[in-house]
Formats: structure tokens, sequence, C-alpha cells
């Protein structure tokens, strides 16, 4: 176990290398400057803005810089909010991604098990098509177009909640989570109930079942246990699903988080908040991916983290 | 197939739905299309605003369309930084409500030497939100910072260079800051040498580069100078707080300690940054907020609101014709092609129909509504309009530009915008172009601002949609864009005439006001009529939601964008 987490975390390293990497290099592609005015200057006086932003040198000069600077966890100046370091603008920032990300992952997920459960134990009924209807719309309608009904109907029209901005308590965080949730909602319910009718068709149900073991015991006891385990696998690119969902999300309902300035670094050529955003992003999927390849032996005992022999 | 069938209803009722949706959209279109003229009028006039008892409680809540990235002086270069700086501090000079530079640090107007090269300013007895006093030694330090290349601003060199004497060489590290063209004499006097005549210095003065900082509070806070509402000082009519230095919302308080603060009516403003211009409307409409801009198909749809404002914007956009790409000179090089071009689109509906946001036809470079001579009279009066829609002459300048470069057809590339409004606009100059002049094929290239910029920057384009909004209220800031080797004319255009006309504006026409204009307008002339160097397209408008009972909102067509100074609430329930 402590080897497949060391070997594990080293994976980790290489691939937050491998990205920093690419993301540099790709982001010197992206046409135009920081430096907003800078068709407003002379040749001399742009010169000496660039030096001063140190993007005059050589571009495996300035990788190597950003790279040891890195290392000691330094994400670098801003360029547009001057003199304000990226770790700042992050840190400043993450709080409202962070639950609006976490609300819909477990709101998303919960609903969604309950849904595939009922379509599952259900087979073919109206609650069946109901929740594969839901299903449905969840999958095909991308998060910001439920935003925007969420925004038009439950805040313009019925005034229930909100229609944006982040000083409303609770309440500002529930319209946006439930539109960054209805993709993680839909996918789950999708996966329980293709697993659940599986499960609910092998020998060792049969056999609970003439144990005398009621519904609901075996529903969850032992059936939602074994449907699971597809379900954990899923929950990495789930939660990449929210991240890139939050881009777009958090700009509508004008909520300040980490998404929203992605864009917006992107837009203006910062480089270092485009560096410092990538690579946070990328670290919370990784960090999930390997807390889900743990959750793994957790509830599958069958599968052996360590490998080989063991 | 049970399940299958299902499924269709379901898809079948989701499809249908979404039509019905947009069919009821559709029909509130139509009920406000059905009366144009009434509704157009309302549009187009500004509302007009009755003067009323202000209410007990003064709180207005705004929004922004971006994050403030800084509030120092020396280094802000965007709209917000300087809207910001323009109500919480402020400079020699500020923008009144009608737009006019009126003294506000300076206790009276400037004194000015006869060769126009001396202002000397008196400061009036104001103080910092700490308590002590502005001096004249507060402007010398935030000039010589803004100049001084170890800042790094591009705003400084670009608003001082040949303004104030020596900050070119400044800015170019070939002197030392201090020998920037500005002297504090004593504590209220501050004498400011210029590098030649500047007709329009004293409106130069208003701007955010050119306000004061407190040295010692400067260097004391070091590094962390400006970097939240804590780290700085005002001496303008708000103070700013809870702004963490990269958040998305901020407060204006009052500033007691203002030097007009009996007039300043407002007690607190709430800012939130929201950029999606839809929930802006919503958050308009839901009463949270008391103002709200609309662009692009919200225009169209709540041009015609009672709330509607159209406040006037000093952006320009015209078609740039590049006369030579990658070393060779391009069928743009005739000035019969280009003449061409320039007469064959009908600017009015583009303006009205494509846009529709409150933009209106420009035949010019210089905008209406910007640059006034000593009487008060428009320089657009003075000017007159140039290269008109006229599909007849553009034939025959077409025919005539085929002929001379020996060609029957010819295919051009129009490089611009890849927005909704832009898609639109492009589609709309390439059936008119193609539809006009026989034998031409638009290619369009769509892409996004910065891609844009940078093929300006490489001149690699046959026409370009461009445009440019200017930070200083003068002609010369239009016209310097297009002398031979302007950083900005990219696109090979050079007349030696022009050059000349915009030269003597700078030197021996500079102290006289009546000659300087006429300069420009012959300089217009040549650049348009004769020269056909550019297209003017249109003036860019811009359409606001504002609550009747949000009042006295300054409202500036160049430099910052707004003064909450004079603004107030009267008649909210």
């Amino acid at each position: 176990m402590v080897k497949y987490i060391g070997k594990r975390l080293i994976y980790m390293f290489l691939t937050m290398f491998l990205i920093a990497t690419a993301t540099f290099f790709l982001m010197q592609t992206l046409p135009g400057s920081p430096i907003a005015s800078y068709n407003k200057l002379n040749q001399t006086q742009r010169a000496i803005v660039e030096k001063k932003y140190g993007i005059d040198k050589p571009k495996p000069v300035q990788y190597a810089i950003y790279m040891k600077n890195l290392a000691k966890g330094d994400l670098g100046t801003s360029f547009v909010f001057k003199g304000k370091s990226v770790n700042d603008l992050l840190a400043s920032r993450v709080k409202p991604s962070f639950i609006l990300g976490a609300q819909a992952m477990v709101f998303g997920t919960i609903i969604g098990i309950l849904l595939g459960m009922l379509a599952a134990l259900k087979q073919n009924t109206i609650w069946d098509y109901g929740s594969t209807f839901l299903a449905i719309l969840g999958v095909s309608i991308p998060s910001f177009v439920f935003a925007a009904l969420l925004q038009y109907w439950v805040a313009t029209q019925w005034h229930l909640l909100p229609v944006g901005l982040w000083n409303d308590g609770w309440k500002s965080s529930i319209l946006p989570s439930i539109a960054l949730a209805m993709g993680p909602l839909a996918l789950s319910a999708r996966f329980i109930r293709t697993e659940m009718i599986e499960v609910l068709g092998s020998d060792y149900i049969t056999l609970a079942k003439a144990k005398g073991a009621n519904g609901f015991e075996i529903a969850f006891k032992h059936a939602l246990r074994n449907a699971l385990i597809p379900l954990v696998t899923v929950l990495g690119p789930v939660a990449a699903g929210i991240v890139t969902g939050s881009l777009v999300v958090e700009q509508i309902f004008a909520i300040p988080g980490i998404g929203e300035q992605f864009v917006s670094s992107i837009m203006t050529n910062d480089f270092a908040t485009i560096m410092g955003t990538t690579l946070f992003f990328s670290a919370l999927l990784i960090i999930i991916i390997f807390i889900v390849d743990l959750l793994y032996g957790i509830i599958d005992p069958r599968i052996r983290l360590s490998g080989g022999k063991g | 197939m049970k399940t299958n069938k299902w499924l269709l209803l379901v898809a079948l009722s989701l499809v249908l739905s979404l039509v019905l949706a947009a069919c009821g959209n559709k029909d509130k279109d139509d009920d406000k299309a059905a009366t144009p003229d009434k509704e157009d009028d309302k549009a187009t006039e500004q509302p007009t605003e009755e003067a009323g008892e202000p209410d007990a409680e003064q709180v207005v809540n705004l929004i922004e369309s971006a994050a403030i990235p800084s509030v120092d002086s020396a280094i802000v270069e965007d709209a917000v930084g300087f809207n910001v700086l323009n109500n919480v501090n402020e400079g020699l000079y500020r923008l009144n409500l009608e737009n006019i530079a009126e003294p506000a640090m300076a206790a009276e107007e400037a004194e000015v030497s006869e060769d126009g090269l001396t202002y000397t300013f008196k400061l009036r007895d104001a103080k910092w939100s700490d308590g002590t006093p502005v001096t004249a030694h507060d402007f010398v330090f935030a000039w010589q910072r803004a100049i001084d290349p170890a800042t790094g601003s591009p705003y400084g060199p670009f608003m001082m260079s040949g303004v104030i004497k020596n900050a070119t060489a400044i800015s170019e590290e070939k002197m030392e800051k201090s020998e920037l063209g500005v002297v504090a004499e004593d504590d209220k006097t501050l004498v400011v040498t210029l590098e030649r005549p500047v007709p329009y210095f004293l409106s130069l003065m208003s701007f955010g580069t050119f306000y004061p900082q407190k040295e010692e509070f400067v260097t004391s806070k070091g590094d962390a100078y400006a970097t939240n509402s804590d780290n700085l000082l005002y001496n303008g009519p708000f103070i700013l707080t809870e702004w963490d230095g990269t958040g998305d919302s901020w407060v204006y308080k009052k500033n007691e300690h203002y030097w007009d603060a009996e007039n300043v009516k407002l007690e607190t403003i709430n800012v939130d940054v929201v950029k999606d211009s839809a929930t802006a409307v919503k958050l308009y409409n839901d009463g949270k907020k008391d103002r709200a801009g609309v662009s692009g198909d919200l225009a169209l749809q709540y041009g015609t609101h009672e709330e509607a404002r159209n406040e006037s914007d000093t952006a320009v956009f015209y078609f740039k014709f590049n006369q030579e790409r990658n070393g060779e000179k391009t069928p743009l090089a005739n000035v019969n092609i280009r003449k061409a071009l320039a007469k064959a689109f009908e600017k009015e509906d583009l303006a009205d129909v494509v846009l529709a946001n409150g933009s209106t036809a420009a035949n010019f470079l210089v905008p209406r509504d910007f640059a006034y001579d000593e009487s008060g009279t428009d320089f657009r009066d003075i000017s007159g309009d140039h290269l008109v829609y006229n599909a007849e002459e553009a034939k025959e300048y077409w025919a005539k530009g085929l002929e001379e470069l020996g060609l029957t057809e010819l295919e051009l590339e129009i490089l611009g915008g890849d927005t909704d409004l832009s898609k639109k606009m492009n589609e709309y100059f390439k059936a008119q172009l193609e539809g006009n002049l026989e034998g031409l094929t638009i290619k369009l290239k769509e892409v996004p601002f910065a891609v844009r910029l940078e093929l300006d920057g490489n001149q690699d384009y046959d026409i370009q949609v461009s445009g440019w909004g200017p930070d200083f209220q003068d002609p010369i800031s239009f016209m310097d864009l297009f002398v031979t080797d302007g950083t900005n004319n990219l696109m090979s255009f050079s007349n030696k005439e022009y050059d000349e006309l915009i030269e003597a504006t700078k030197d021996e026409l500079a102290l006289d006001p009546v000659a300087r204009y006429e300069a420009f307008a012959k300089a217009e002339k040549i650049l348009l009529e004769d020269e056909a160097a550019i297209a003017p397209i249109y003036q860019r408008g811009l359409i606001q939601l504002q609550k009747p009972y949000f009042k006295g909102l300054g409202v500036h067509p160049f430099g910052a964008d707004y003064s909450y100074k004079w603004a107030y609430i009267s008649g909210k329930e």
C-alpha cells in the first residue's frame, strides 16, 4: 500500500511537471501581449516595459526561471493585477469555487444515485422513464444553459433565489450549484441504473431474497455497494466536468471564483495567472483521481492496490 | 419498443418546448417593432432628468464589467482603473457634467506663459483622507514616478511623451527622472514646463496619470502600495473600501476630508463585477442594480426600453486599407480601388439595423460630440462629411481602378472580429461590397481581438475593421494615428502634405486655435476624401439602462468614464 502510494505520488509530480511545461510553451503561442496599451508606446519604451516584466528574455530562460519559482511554490506575479502574486489571487478566489464544486459534486451524485436506484428497482415504469428523461436532459444540455434557465425561472420570474452575485450567503450558491450538478446527476443516474439492473439479476441477490432479506436491505446493502464501483470510476471525469462547467457558470452568476478568473486571464494574456490557474485545476484533478483510486480498494476489497503477488 | 416510443415522445416534447420558448421571446420583440417611430425617438433621445430633492438614504448599486487591476495612478492602464481613480482621487482639473475640465486641486485657472510652454498652478487647501494637506510636491512625486522606466508604466510615457519637457528622454532611459519639466516652487505652487505648446494640456490635467501621490505614504507602503483599499490614500469625493486587490466587489464611501464634500450627496456606492451582459440586465430588472449596460443582441431588445439611455461614445471604427503586404504592393495601393471600396457600402443601415446599439454612421475620423473650438462649435461642423456612400461613384472608381491595375476581377480579404456582432457586420460588408463592385470577391477572416492586433502589428491583412477610442479631448488623438511611420499606421500610408499639416498643428499653429482646427479639417479631407487611406464606418454608441431615481451621473466620452461626485438618489421608494 505504502509502496503504491509512493509510486503514485511520483507519477503525480511527473504529470504536473509535464502539464506545467506544455502549458508554458503553448501559452507563448497566444497572440498578443499582456501589456494592454502596448500599441501606445514607441519601440524603446516597449523594450523597457518588456524588460521590467521579464518578457524580453529568451523563452527557455523564462521557462527555467518560472520552473525554479514554481518549485518553491511561487506562481509569480500577475501581469494584469499589478504587483499582486498569483498565489494571493487564487487564495482570495478559491472559496466560492470550492463551495460550488463540492455542493455540485455531492448533490449531483447523491440525487443521481437515488434516481438511478429508483429507475432500476421500478424498471419500465413511469419512475424509470422519468429518471431517464432527467438523465437525458442532464447529459445533453450544457450547464450554462441550465444556468440561464434557472436564472430566468427561479430568480427572475419566481423571485425565490438571487439572480447572481456572491453576497447573499448560502442562497447565492444554490442556483449555480444546481446548474453544475446536472451533469454529474445525469451521469451517475445512468451508471447506477445499468449496474443495479445487472446486480439485481445476479445469483447472490436471489439468494438474499430466498433467505428472506427485505427489499430495502437488498437494495442498499447488497446491490448498491456493488453497483457503486463503476460509478467511482467516473468520479474523476465528473470532477473535471464540474471544473470546466464552472468556467462559464461562474461568469453567468457573477461569482468571484477561479473559473471566472481563468477565462479572463486568457483573454488578457495574463501569462502568470493562466499558468497558475491551469496548474491549480490540474493539481485538483490529479488529487481527485488519486483519491478515487484509493476508494476502489475500500469499496471493493477484490481490487488490490499493491498489485503483483501481494 | 415501448421504451423507444417513450423516448421519442420525450424528445419531441423537449424540442417543442424549446421552439415555443423561442417563439415567446420573438413575439415580444415584434410587439416593440410594431411601433418603431415612437419608440425610436425614446431610444435616441436622452431621457431628461428632472432634478428632485435627494432622498434620506443615498446608496446606489452599480456594476463594473471587470475587476480593478490597479489603483496606482502611475500604473493604471485600463478603463475600470481610470474610472475608480476619477472617483477616489483628483487631479489639478476635473471634468464637470458638461465634460469641460475645471479647476479641482488647482484653486483657480492656471497661469499660462505667453509662449504656451509654462503653466503655473496655485493649489487649493485640500486634504488627503488621512488629514494631511495635498501639496505641489505630491504632484511632482507622482509624475516622476509615472515616467520613471523603473515603474514600468505604459501610460506614463504614453501621456507625457512630447508633452512634458524631457518626458520622452526619461522614458527611454536617457535622462534622470528629476529632470522632468515639473517643479514644486513651494507647497502650493506647481510649475509645469512643456516640450512644445499643447493646446489641450488643461484637459489632460483631469486624466488619472496626472494625479498626485503622497511620497511619504507610497514609500512607507513599499510593494504593498495600492494593493488593497487600506494601502491607498484618497483626495477625491469618495474613498475605496472593501477592495482586497483582486476581488470582484468593492464599495465607495463618501470622503469627509474632500474639499468639496458638501456637494457630494451619495454616501455609499456598492459595486460588483458582472461580465455577462444578460445577467447584468437581470440584476437590473430585479432591482438589485441601478444601472446596467446592454450590448449585442440585448441592445436590440432593450434599445426601446423606457429606462434605456443612449450614451454617446467617442470610439470610431473604420476600414484600414493595407497598401503593402509581405513587402509587396497590394491592389489597395491604388487610390481608385480604395475610393471605390470606401463608398460602396451603406452605413446608415449598418448602424441602425445591423448594429442597432446606438451607433451612428460615420463619414469622418474625428468623432461627433468630442472636440470643440473656442466658441463651442463641434469640430464636425467645421470639417464636413467625407466618403459618403454613393454606389454610382463607387462603380466608376472601381472600373477605373481595375483598368489601371489591368484586372477584371479582384479578391480581397477583410480582417474582422469574431464576436457575434462583428460576424454579422462582416457578412454585411461582404454582401454590400460584392453587390456594388462587380468582379470583387471578399474573403472574410474573423479572429479574436488579440490575434487581430498581432496581424495588424505585422501588417498582415488587406482590409481591416479597426477602431480607436481617444484618451484626451483633441482631434490630434485621432489625426496622429496616420502620419507616416506612426505607431498605429501599419498600412504603409504616407502623404507628405498630411504629415506637414499634423506637424504644423503641434508647432507653429499650436497657439492659433482657429488655424489649427482648419489644418485638422484640411488633413482630414486629405486622409479621407483625397486619399481614402481609411474608410470610416461608424461611431460607437452604448445603451445603458438606468433607474429614473438615480440622477446626476457624470458620463464622460473620453478619459475616465463616469463621475459619481454629483450623483444622487431622488424618489426611490
